[in-house]
C-alpha cells in the first residue's frame, strides 16, 4: 500500500513540477521546478528496487541543474519575470502534436502487457551496481564506448574553444590594463 | 506495529533532537576552540565560562525579526533555508550514528523497540549521502540568487563555481577505496576494517583520504573554502538578507554536513565502529568523529581563504588528476 501511495504522490508531484518548468515565465521557478522534478523522479527508481540508478539519477542532474542556473544567472534578471518571444505557431503545433502522437503509441504499448518485457532480466544474484555493470559491459558495450567517446570529442571541443586565453588570469591583470581595454 | 518500525521512528527523533542540539553546541565549541587558538578567552559572560551563549544566542534567533526584501521572490527566499536543513539530515538516514539498541520491556507503549544503527540501510549509503550533500548546496545557489541583492547573486555564482569544482573530487576520491571494497555500503567499510588498526584504508589509501578530506572542506563551506559567504569581500555572500531563524537553519544545516563528513571519513578510513583493544568501537567513533570536527575548527584557526579562481585550479588542475593518477593504480594492484 505504501508503494502504491508513493507512486500516485511522486507522479502528481513530477507531473506538477514539469508544468511549472514549462509555463512558468519566472525563470527562477522554471530552474527550481526543474531541479526538484529530476530529483523526484530518483524516488520512482527507488519505488522499483533499482537504488544504484536512482542516486545516480540524483547525483547527474542536480550536477547538471547547477550548471543551467548558472547560464539562468548570466543571461536573465532572475527575480522579475520574463518576457518570452512569441515564435511561429505553427511550430509550436507540429511539436505539440507530434509529442502527443509518441506519448500515445507508448500507453498503447501499456495496454497490452505481454508486449512489454525485459531483454536484460535482474537477476537475483547480483545487486544494484553489479547488474547495472553487467549491462553495460556485455550487451551494451558498443553504445556504451560510443557515447564515452562523443563525451570526449565534447570536452575536447570545449577545452579547444575556451583555453585560447587561459594562460592570462583576469585576476592576475591590474585594473588599469583591463579599463584601457574596455575604453577602446 | 512492529518493534523495529517503532525503533526507526524513534531514532529519527533521536537524530532531529541530538544533531539539531549538537549543531547549536557547536557554535560554541567552535568559537571557544578559534579563541583558544587565537589567545584569547572567547564567550565568557552568560553562564559559567560562557556555556549559556548558546541558549542567549538561540533566544535571539527566535524572537529576531523576520525580514523579507521587497524586490526578493518570496517564495523562493522561504524555501531556501529549508532545503539546506533538510537535505543535511536526509543524508543522516544513510548514516550509522550510535549503536543498535533495545528499549527496556517494562517502559509503556515503546518497551521492546528495537531502534536500529542506520535509519534505512539501503545498500548505496555511501553514494545516496553524497548526493544529498550535493543537493544540499541549492540552497545556498537559491537563497543567494532570490534575494534580490548583488552581495547575493555574487555568493550564489561562488555556489555554483564551487559545487563544479569540488563535485568531482569527492566522487573519485571516494571511488579508490570503493574499489578495494567492493560494495559502496557503509556497513561493509566497516566490516572490511574490522581486524585492528593495519586494516585501517586509510594506511592504503593515503592519497585519497587527502583528497577526500579536502573536497569536504569544500562541501560544507569550511574555511580554506568559504568563498560563499567570505565576510571580507561579499559581506555575506548569500545569507546577506537572511535573518533570525532562517539565518539560523543554514547554519544548522552547515553544521550537520560537517558532522555527516566526519562520520564518513571516519567509517570510510579510519576503522568505523569496530572494537580496538580494550576500548569500545562506538566510543571510539564518537572520539573520531569529534577529532575530525576539531580538525575543521582547527584548519579554520590556521589557514588563509583562498581565491575562487585558486580554487577551481586546485580542484581542477591538481586533486582531479591525482585522484585519476590514484584511481589507476588501485585499479592496477586490484586486478593483480
Amino acid at each position: 500500500m505504501f508503494e502504491q501511495i508513493a507512486f500516485y504522490f511522486f507522479s502528481v508531484l513530477t507531473i506538477g513540477l514539469f508544468l511549472v518548468t514549462v509555463f512558468s515565465k519566472n525563470v527562477l521557478y522554471a530552474m527550481t521546478s526543474l531541479a526538484s522534478g529530476m530529483v523526484v523522479i530518483a524516488g520512482f527508481f527507488f519505488l522499483v528496487g533499482a537504488d544504484f540508478l536512482g542516486v545516480v539519477q540524483l547525483i547527474v542532474y542536480v550536477g547538471a541543474v547547477m550548471a543551467l542556473y548558472a547560464f539562468g544567472m548570466m543571461f536573465f534578471n532572475v527575480t522579475k519575470d520574463l518576457k518570452e518571444k512569441n515564435t511561429s505557431n505553427i511550430w509550436v503545433m507540429i511539436v505539440g502534436v507530434t509529442v502527443a502522437l509518441l506519448m500515445t503509441l507508448m500507453f498503447v504499448g501499456a495496454i497490452n502487457p505481454d508486449a512489454i518485457y525485459a531483454s536484460l532480466p535482474m537477476s537475483d544474484k547480483m545487486n544494484n551496481p553489479e547488474a547495472v555493470g553487467m549491462a553495460l559491459f556485455t550487451k551494451y558495450l558498443v553504445p556504451f564506448e560510443v557515447a564515452a567517446i562523443m563525451l570526449l570529442i565534447a570536452m575536447i571541443g570545449g577545452i579547444v574553444l575556451a583555453g585560447k586565453k587561459m594562460d592570462t588570469s583576469l585576476t592576475n591583470i591590474e585594473d588599469e590594463v583591463l579599463q584601457q581595454k574596455d575604453a577602446k | 506495529m512492529d518493534a523495529l518500525t517503532i525503533g526507526t521512528i524513534i531514532k529519527i527523533l533521536i537524530i532531529l533532537a541530538i544533531v539539531s542540539a549538537i549543531a547549536g553546541f557547536g557554535t560554541y565549541i567552535e568559537r571557544k576552540v578559534l579563541a583558544f587558538m587565537q589567545r584569547r578567552l572567547g564567550p565568557m559572560h552568560v553562564g559559567p565560562y560562557g556555556l549559556l551563549q548558546i541558549a542567549a544566542d538561540g533566544i535571539k534567533l527566535f524572537t529576531k525579526e523576520d525580514i523579507i526584501p521587497q524586490n526578493a521572490n518570496k517564495f523562493i527566499f522561504s524555501l531556501a533555508p529549508v532545503i539546506t536543513a533538510a537535505t543535511a539530515f536526509i543524508a543522516m538516514a544513510a548514516l550509522p550514528l550510535f549503536p543498535t539498541f533495545t528499549i527496556p520491556e517494562f517502559l509503556p507503549l515503546i518497551g521492546g523497540a528495537i531502534v536500529p544503527s542506520i535509519v534505512a540501510d539501503i545498500n548505496i549509503g555511501i553514494l545516496f549521502i553524497l548526493g544529498i550533500m550535493a543537493a544540499g548546496l541549492y540552497g545556498p545557489l537559491l537563497a543567494g540568487m532570490a534575494q534580490s541583492n548583488k552581495w547575493g547573486i555574487i555568493g550564489s555564482a561562488r555556489t555554483a563555481v564551487q559545487f563544479l569544482s569540488y563535485e568531482v573530487v569527492t566522487g573519485l576520491s571516494v571511488l579508490a577505496p570503493i574499489m578495494l571494497v567492493g560494495s559502496l555500503s557503509l556497513i561493509d567499510f566497516n566490516d572490511a576494517q574490522a581486524s585492528g588498526i593495519g586494516s585501517w584504508l586509510i594506511w592504503q589509501q593515503p592519497i585519497a583520504f587527502v583528497l577526500f578530506l579536502i573536497a569536504g572542506f569544500a562541501e560544507t563551506n569550511r574555511t580554506p573554502f568559504d568563498l560563499l559567504e567570505h565576510e571580507a569581500e561579499i559581506i555575506s555572500g548569500y545569507v546577506t538578507e537572511y535573518s533570525g531563524l532562517r539565518w539560523g537553519m543554514f547554519f544548522i544545516g552547515e553544521y550537520a554536513n560537517m558532522i555527516t563528513i566526519s562520520v564518513i571519513a571516519a567509517v570510510v578510513f579510519c576503522g568505523g565502529y569496530n572494537d580496538l583493544w580494550f576500548i569500545s568501537g562506538w566510543l571510539l567513533f564518537v572520539l573520531k568523529v569529534i577529532f575530525f570536527f576539531f580538525l575543521m575548527l582547527w584548519v579554520r584557526a590556521a589557514w588563509p581563504h583562498v581565491r575562487p579562481d585558486q580554487m577551481m585550479w586546485l580542484c581542477w588542475k591538481v586533486l582531479m588528476p591525482l585522484a585519476v593518477i590514484n584511481i589507476v593504480i588501485t585499479g592496477i594492484v586490484v586486478m593483480l
